[in-house]
Order: C-alpha cells, then sequence, then structure tokens
C-alpha cells in the first residue's frame, strides 16, 4: 500500500491521531473476527462430530444400554412438549402485561403524576389525578420487579419452581383432589417444569411487547379514537396488530432461551431417564438440554457415550435454530403482509 | 378541474357574538368555555355558535389555543393527562361536557381530520371499513356499498378503484389525506372537525383538500383549524380569531378579511403578525 503524499506536512498531534484512528477501527474489526470465529468453531465442531450421528434409529430410540447406546427420542419430545406448554403460559401473560403497562398506565411516571395532583388543589377532578398518581406507581413497581425478574439467576428459579409450584401449590393440590397418601401433582413434572420457565421467559415477553407497543404512533390510536373506537377495541384491531411482528419477535428470542436452560427444570421434572414419554402433564420427561448434562457426567463408558452427546447437542442447537428460523420468517411474513413497515 | 370561487354576494354582516339566526339554532353552541392544562389557562371564555352546513375556519397565531377548542368539540383532550374543560359545548342543544355522554357516540356524531396523514396500517378498504366494523357492520354488500361511497365523496375513488386491498401507506400524502377524510365520512358523521388538513401537503394535493371542503358542506358542519389565511378566505363562511387563548373576533369571512372591527384581527389577517 503506498501512502500518498500530504499537500501539507502534518504536525505530529495530527499524525498520531491518525493513527490512533486507525489502531481503533483495527480492534474493533478484531473483536469481530473472534467473535465469529468462537461461533464458527462451536457450531463446526457440533456440526462435524454430531451431524454423523443423526440416523432414523438416533431420533426415534430411546437410549439403552446405560447411556451408551440408542437415541434420544424421549428426550425430543419432552423439549418439545415442555416448550409449546411455557409459551402457551408465558406469552399470553406477557403478552397482557406489557399492554396493562404501555396502555392502561399514565406515560408520565408518577412523580409528574404527583406534581400535577399537588398542583390541582381545589380543582373539580382531583380523584381522577390522584388515580393516575397511583397507577403511575403500580406501573413502576411492576417494571422494576420485571427487570429484577430478568437479572435472577436461573437456578434460583428452579428452586422456586421446587418450592412454590411442587412444595406448596402441588401439594395443596393432591390434599383436595386425591385420596390421602397419593402424590400426583406434588413432584416433579411436565407441568411445574413449565410453569418455572414460563416465569424466566416472562420478562423477555414483557420487555419485549412494550418495545413493539411503543413503536405504534400514538396518531393511529388517536385516528381510531376520532372514530368512535373504544380504548379496547383500538388495542385489539390496531395496537396489537400494528405491533404483532415486534411481539413475536420477542415471544421466539423468549422461547428460545427458555428451550435450552436447564437449571430451572433440574428439580421441577426432568427426568434423567425414562423409557417412554410422557402422557400427562404430571407426568416426568426427558429434555435434551439435561440429557446433554447427564451425557457428559454420568456415563459409565466415556468413549461410547461421547458420539451420542456430539448428536444430542446437535440435535438441541437445530431445533433452536430451527425456532429462531420460524420466528424470522413469521416476522417477515407479518411486515410485508402490513406493507412494509 | 372544477375551481373555487367564493360566493359572498348574498353574506350580510351580523353581530357575531349573539346566535347567527334565531329561527334556525347553531348546530354547535360554546358557551363559557374554559379550559386547562394542568395549571395552564389555555382557553379564556369562549363563546362560538357554528351554524350547520357552513364551513368555520378558526384562525391565530400558534399556541392559540383554537385546536384545543376544536379538539374539545369531540372531547378528544378526554386522552390528554390533566385536561379539563368547563362551560358549556352544546351539539344539538345537547352539552357535550355533561358526564352522562357517551364519547363514543359523541365522536361518531363529530368526525375528525388531523394535521398528520394517519392511515391505518391496513388495506385502502379496511381503513374506510374501520369505523363501520366496529360500529358492528358485517354485511359485506352494504359495506362494499359505505366504503365506495366514503371514497367517491372524499375524491378519491376513481384514484383507488382498481386497488382497493392495497396498502394505504403506499398512496401519496394527499391521497392519505383524502383517505383519512374517506374513513371519517364512512361513519356517516354531522360534523367533520378539521386540524390544518392541508398543511403537510403540497399546492396541488392542497387545492384538492379545499375543493372537497367546498363540496363537503353541503351535507356535513365543518369546523376547520388552520395556518393559512388564504386557504381560510377561499373555503370558509365564517371565520373565528383567536389569540392567547381568547376568541378576539367572529364573523363571516368576507367580514374578517375585508373590514375587521378589531386592530388585532386586521394586523394578523394582513401578515403584519403571526
Amino acid at each position: 500500500m503506498s501512502v500518498a503524499q500530504p499537500l501539507i506536512a502534518m504536525p505530529a498531534t495530527a499524525r498520531s491521531r491518525a493513527l490512533k484512528d486507525r489502531l481503533l477501527v483495527g480492534l474493533l474489526g478484531f473483536s469481530i473476527l473472534l467473535t465469529l470465529g468462537i461461533l464458527v468453531v462451536i457450531l463446526g465442531v457440533v456440526a462435524v462430530r454430531g451431524a454423523g450421528q443423526i440416523s432414523w434409529t438416533f431420533l426415534t430410540q430411546p437410549p439403552r444400554e446405560g447411556l451408551t447406546g440408542g437415541g434420544i427420542y424421549p428426550a425430543i419430545v419432552g423439549t418439545a412438549a415442555l416448550v409449546l406448554l411455557m409459551t402457551i403460559v408465558a406469552v399470553p401473560f406477557g403478552v397482557a402485561t406489557a399492554v396493562y403497562l404501555h396502555e392502561y398506565t399514565p406515560r408520565e411516571g408518577p412523580r409528574l403524576a404527583w406534581g400535577r395532583y399537588a398542583a390541582s388543589k381545589g380543582q373539580k377532578g382531583r380523584v381522577a389525578l390522584f388515580r393516575r398518581v397511583l397507577s403511575a406507581g403500580l406501573a413502576t413497581i411492576v417494571r422494576s420487579a420485571v427487570a429484577n425478574l430478568a437479572g435472577v439467576p436461573s437456578i434460583v428459579f428452579g428452586l422456586f419452581g421446587l418450592g412454590f409450584f411442587i412444595q406448596f401449590v402441588g401439594r395443596a393440590l393432591d390434599r383436595w383432589t386425591q385420596p390421602p397418601g397419593e402424590i400426583v401433582w406434588g413432584q416433579g413434572s411436565l407441568i411445574w417444569a413449565a410453569m418455572t420457565l414460563a416465569l424466566l421467559t416472562l420478562p423477555t415477553v414483557i420487555v419485549a411487547t412494550e418495545e413493539a407497543l411503543r413503536t405504534v404512533p400514538p396518531e393511529q390510536r388517536e385516528a381510531s379514537l376520532a372514530l368512535g373506537a373504544t380504548r379496547w377495541e383500538t388495542i385489539r384491531r390496531i395496537v396489537l396488530p400494528a405491533s404483532l411482528p415486534g411481539i413475536l419477535t420477542g415471544a421466539i428470542l423468549g422461547v428460545s432461551r427458555g428451550a435450552g436452560e436447564v437449571a430451572p427444570i433440574l428439580f421441577t421434572g426432568a427426568a434423567y431417564y425414562l423409557p417412554f414419554l410422557p402422557h400427562h402433564v404430571t407426568d416426568q420427561f426427558m429434555h435434551l438440554g439435561y440429557h446433554v448434562l447427564i451425557l457428559s457426567t454420568q456415563s459409565p463408558d466415556v468413549d461410547a457415550t461421547e458420539p451420542l452427546l456430539y448428536g444430542t447437542v446437535f440435535v438441541l442447537l437445530g431445533l433452536t435454530f430451527l425456532l429462531n428460523l420460524t420466528g424470522v420468517l413469521i416476522r417477515s411474513r407479518t411486515r410485508a403482509r402490513l406493507g412494509g413497515r | 378541474m372544477t375551481t373555487i370561487t367564493m360566493d359572498l354576494s348574498n353574506t350580510r354582516s351580523r353581530d357575531l357574538q349573539l346566535p347567527p339566526d334565531a329561527v334556525v339554532p347553531p348546530k354547535i353552541d360554546a358557551r363559557g368555555v374554559n379550559f386547562f392544562y394542568g395549571t395552564a389557562h389555555v382557553l379564556h371564555d369562549i363563546n362560538l355558535s357554528i351554524p350547520e352546513k357552513q364551513v368555520t375556519a378558526l384562525i391565530g397565531p400558534s399556541g392559540c389555543g383554537k385546536s384545543t377548542f376544536l379538539r374539545s368539540l369531540n372531547r378528544m383532550n378526554d386522552i390528554i393527562p390533566g385536561a379539563r374543560a368547563e362551560g358549556v359545548i352544546e351539539i344539538d342543544g345537547r352539552n357535550v361536557n355533561d358526564p352522562g355522554v357517551d364519547v363514543v357516540q359523541l365522536r361518531r356524531r363529530v368526525g375528525m381530520v388531523f394535521q398528520k396523514s394517519n392511515p391505518f396500517p391496513k388495506s385502502i378498504y379496511e381503513n374506510v371499513a374501520y369505523g363501520l366494523r366496529i360500529g358492528g357492520l358485517h354485511h359485506r354488500a352494504s359495506m362494499d356499498e359505505i366504503v365506495e361511497k366514503s371514497l367517491r365523496r372524499a375524491a378519491l375513488w376513481e384514484e383507488v378503484k382498481d386497488r382497493l386491498g392495497a396498502s394505504a401507506s403506499a398512496l401519496s400524502g394527499g391521497q392519505q389525506q383524502r383517505l383519512c377524510i374517506a374513513r371519517a365520512l364512512a361513519v356517516n358523521p354531522e360534523i367533520l372537525l378539521m386540524d390544518e388538513p392541508a398543511s403537510a401537503l403540497d399546492p396541488i394535493a392542497t387545492q384538492k383538500i379545499e375543493e372537497l371542503i367546498y363540496e363537503l358542506k353541503d351535507n356535513y358542519t365543518i369546523v376547520i383549524v388552520t395556518h393559512n389565511m388564504q386557504q381560510a378566505a377561499r373555503v370558509s363562511d365564517r371565520t373565528a380569531f383567536f389569540m392567547l387563548g381568547r376568541l378576539v373576533e367572529y364573523s363571516e369571512t368576507k367580514t374578517i378579511f375585508m373590514n375587521p372591527r378589531e386592530q388585532m384581527t386586521e394586523d394578523y389577517v394582513t401578515g403584519r403578525f403571526g
């Protein structure tokens, strides 16, 4: 590379600034390469060593011979059932919470709302202003609770699930519905694991949905209200459809994060080994992520298990990738339908 | 292309603080309207009678309260936190500020077109059909009929009749604004409020909107906020001049522009300030 002769000799400070600039750009480029490199190495190793393991038997047979043979069919079915149940619980609750927070609580925040209330001394309609203060306060509390929930380690969610869902809710259900001594609900099962995972994904869904609602211009809400629509009609027919791509993205992000989590299901229903499939929400289940943990720590014959391990990781990654791909496709199709917004 | 002609030949001056005609009651009658945003007092004791099936223009410098007044006619100010209205605004003799008034019903009678065209991210057809659907109309044939009629009234039908299923965002700015007018007309309002409907449009699109307003007044009572003096002079029958939250002068448009009573009005309409 030839360096062009500058027309005016650069002072030393300018030269060192230019050098610093180039150095920084180099560093930024290097960090990109590093990130990409790590991704390629992980995916590459898993793909090369895992893809060969994929066979009809591997995908449709339960594990055999003490984790050294057979397949992972129960784990695939268990993961799918768990993700489905978790989605059914987390997405409606998350979307409902976000809609309430964004559409039904005051935008101005509690401090400003209080200021308005305090300034309205002796005027009519003060009660409404005070209700706004309370509502804004509630919204602030819920928002910070959601933010803190997102920061809780997933193993703590697992312990919570064990303590609350199984020991408390499950045992109570058994007391009411089962003959004495029978335990149906008060043990680890699909439903409690799904509930625990739903709690874990809830913050992602709420934050993403609120973000999506924020992108709907207020002018469209005004237009709808001015046509004689109620607030709920405006939300259902204008706001939710317009923010659907964003909501779907958030939901899928949350679900695919939840699909790979192992810690929350350790104590709430994941089984070490089950030769049969779960038939009921109170059954235990196998799970791909948990199966990876078991294969890598509990095998009696490490060499015989290793190919199975790579195969399982490959399937887990493949399923997550498929989930993300579906999300992207749904989103781009919805965008196209809405007219390129 | 039709040209706009102002028919001012048979108008006569009246004292406009009184109801304009003792026999025909006004469509909208505002008496002693005060408006507050929190502690800010933005409208001071407004008295204004708006006659049926005429165009009434509200003019005045920015922040003078004309848009606030317009939005208080269909209670769109309700959604602004801390907003509070006092006084009486009667539409056909019924006070819209009454606690018993259903704002949903009120807004179906008093349509609104906004400054920035705000079509929904739906098809052209669905934009016009929106008000009908939330009103509970499901009959396909009558829906088609009303959509066509509304688009014709908004002078948009010929341009979009072959692509009703296309997204509204594909239309030009002027077409979008006429679509918003069609959308407002579809629910069959009696009054149409327009908040600077042409301020974001080019001169040709503006002219189309003005022609449209001129035709619509045969069937609708129109109240329009505008910053454009020529527009007020061209399209309106009566003009109200607002200043710092007060109604300074309200009269026949011809009087306001040719022979205003107040010096302030004359200064404003001749462009000496504002």
